[in-house]
């Protein structure tokens, strides 16, 4: 009795004598599912393009991030350093096409997946040889990403917005309507997403694979970019950071490999879900530290009753 | 030393010319034993045979789309515009002309009908204007493609699709469609007007086309030549119209037997004809 009640009443009452503190649990939470939302929507883009499911995806986040902090701290002016490193990315993204794409065309799913781990390998290696291992400060101020914070009073209460979070949240706003606004109503755009429907009919009408390739690749780079400025700012800058994007597995399972939409959605939902749970459920009940496999246990809930995920894309089938 | 015909110069050469090509899966299964046949400027071939004769084979050797599936061409050559294919990739040959409408359609089904046909276009660089212009005239051919427009294409009927995929070819501003399998799935009448819209696109727009069909008494009367392909090789080529009158033609694919039924025994197996116009 004790227990249900510590579990299905006491959390809402807690939410509801204490609104402000509800709001502020929701808005972090908002912030973190934004950034796995991003993380997601790079493995989207791949996988819809190539079916690769890309292991690198979170290496490149914190390589996105090391090159910035690395060419700013070898003299770099912060505001340069960014399209350079966005060239490095090109780069990158073309060197990935070349080497390991084009030779591994028509291989297995599984090799290609291999073959990111190789990428994933190759990137701490080279990330490690070149900026070195140690932790390092996102450069916040340099990017002129305002630092201080926002304080309301909502419901006689108290509630505080960081500025850095707001600007994180805003700028993935801006880059995901960006996106979408590229994929539905570009000629690559629309070259992507035939790509992803059907490979062999989109080699048919002349689109190249290799072209697409690496511009999708490089969005993914864009795309880790601009997480890592914002988890950076949070975090700081480091190897561990790659642990986020294992936080973008479950947002996949729950969202659907293929679907953009349900990329952002699974995103925001496991980021405001895991700390909702978190905090009115977790920290009385089982001693806290319940992030960690929250966001599991949830995807793996819905798998059970949604294989393809919540958003996975309807396979069309004409009887 | 050896000149290069000039592309496009002299219509009396053939469009297409495949020489004596062998086509090899997973380094194994020998799939085409030798297979030459040829496409004049502005006419509509037919490739005829069976399931697994090797027909969407040899149209996938010409488009060079091959690759993806791990087949090879390990002997012969095929020219498309007096130009040698093999070194192409299919987003080359496409740019100059060259495209492949493949069996059982194979729409874009998220796309709607209009990012299907617009996609078509990806390796024109003549601007937004020319492909709108195009845009309408595909209309113009399939006036029913414009009224499902936004529809997505996987939810729309077999015989739109096939309209969407030789419209979407047709968007890239074709020399030549290979068109694998029209008719496959759709009832006789939309053959027949699908069949029709091929012949006024050859006639109006100039398209030549290379046609694989099982179907050989439509493919016959639409065609003006046609190839006989069994297991690998061609065996019988000539004018559609001798085709049609010819008695083993008549047999085994028009099925229209001469006198009575006979048995299997007694069929004549042709033997391989050998070509030499490699």
């Amino acid at each position: 009795m004790e227990l249900l009640n510590s579990i299905l009443v006491k959390p809402f009452a807690d939410m509801i004598a204490a609104p402000d503190f509800l709001l502020q649990v929701l808005w972090e939470g908002t912030v973190s599912g934004v950034l796995y939302a991003l993380i997601a929507l790079g493995f989207v883009l791949i996988f819809k393009s190539s079916r690769i499911f890309n292991f690198a995806q979170g290496i490149m986040v914190v390589f996105a991030a090391l090159t910035l902090v690395g060419l700013h701290q070898n003299g770099v002016p912060a505001l340069l350093a960014v399209p350079l490193t966005l060239v490095v990315m090109y780069v990158l993204a073309y060197g990935i096409e070349r080497v390991v794409l084009r030779p591994l065309v028509n291989q297995p799913d599984i090799i290609l997946f291999m073959a990111t781990i190789g990428i994933t390998l190759f990137l701490i290696g080279f990330g490690e040889l070149i900026f070195g291992g140690e932790n390092k400060r996102m450069i916040t101020e340099e990017l002129m990403i305002p630092t201080g914070s926002f304080e309301f009073e909502p419901f006689g209460g108290f509630v505080l917005m960081e500025q850095k979070d707001i600007v994180a949240v805003g700028g993935a706003i801006l880059l995901v309507v960006a996106l979408l606004i590229f994929l539905n109503k570009s000629k690559m755009g629309r070259a992507i997403r035939a790509l992803g429907d059907d490979h062999q009919a989109a080699l048919s009408v002349g689109i190249s694979l290799s072209t697409i390739w690496v511009l999708v690749w490089f969005i993914a780079g864009v795309i880790a970019l601009v997480t890592g400025i914002a988890w950076g700012a949070r975090a700081g800058v480091s190897f561990a950071l790659e642990v986020i994007a294992y936080k973008a597995l479950p947002v996949l399972m729950l969202g659907g490999l293929e679907s953009v939409s349900g990329a952002i959605i699974g995103g925001l939902a496991i980021g405001i879900l895991e700390k909702l749970f978190e905090i009115y459920w977790g920290q009385p009940l089982l001693g806290g530290n319940t992030e960690t496999w929250f966001a599991y246990v949830l995807a793996l809930t819905v798998l059970l009753f949604r294989p393809q995920g919540l958003f996975g894309e309807k396979i069309i089938e004409r009887v | 030393m050896t000149t290069a015909p000039a592309p496009s110069a002299d219509t009396a050469s053939p469009i297409l010319e495949v020489n004596n090509i062998e086509v090899i899966y997973d380094h194994v299964i020998l799939v085409l034993k030798g297979v030459s046949l040829s496409v004049p400027r502005g006419g509509i071939t037919a490739l005829l045979g069976a399931n697994g004769a090797g027909k969407t084979t040899t149209l996938k050797a010409i488009s060079n789309l091959l690759h993806a599936e791990r087949g090879e061409v390990t002997k012969g050559n095929i020219q498309f515009d007096g130009e040698e294919v093999q070194s192409l990739s299919p987003n080359d040959l496409v740019r100059r002309g060259c495209i492949q409408v493949m069996e059982g359609r194979h729409c874009f089904s998220h796309l709607s009908v209009e990012d299907n046909l617009l996609s078509g276009a990806f390796t024109r660089r003549d601007g937004a204007s020319a492909i709108r212009d195009d845009l309408e005239l595909v209309y113009s051919y399939f006036p029913r493609l414009k009224v499902r427009r936004n529809s997505q294409a996987g939810y729309t009927s077999g015989g739109e699709q096939q309209m969407t995929a030789i419209g979407r070819a047709l968007m890239s501003r074709p020399k030549m469609i290979l068109l694998d399998e029209p008719s496959m799935g759709l009832a006789p009448q939309l053959v027949e007007e699908i069949f029709e819209i091929v012949k006024k696109l050859n006639e109006e727009q100039e398209v030549s086309f290379l046609l694989a069909e099982q179907n050989t008494n439509v493919a016959l009367r639409y065609a003006k030549y046609g190839y006989i392909l069994e297991s690998g090789r061609i065996v019988l080529d000539g004018e559609a119209a001798s085709l049609r009158e010819n008695e083993d033609v008549k047999e085994f694919y028009l099925g229209v037997a001469g006198d009575g039924r006979r048995s299997f025994k007694d069929v004549k197996h042709y033997k391989r004809r050998k070509r030499w116009l490699a």
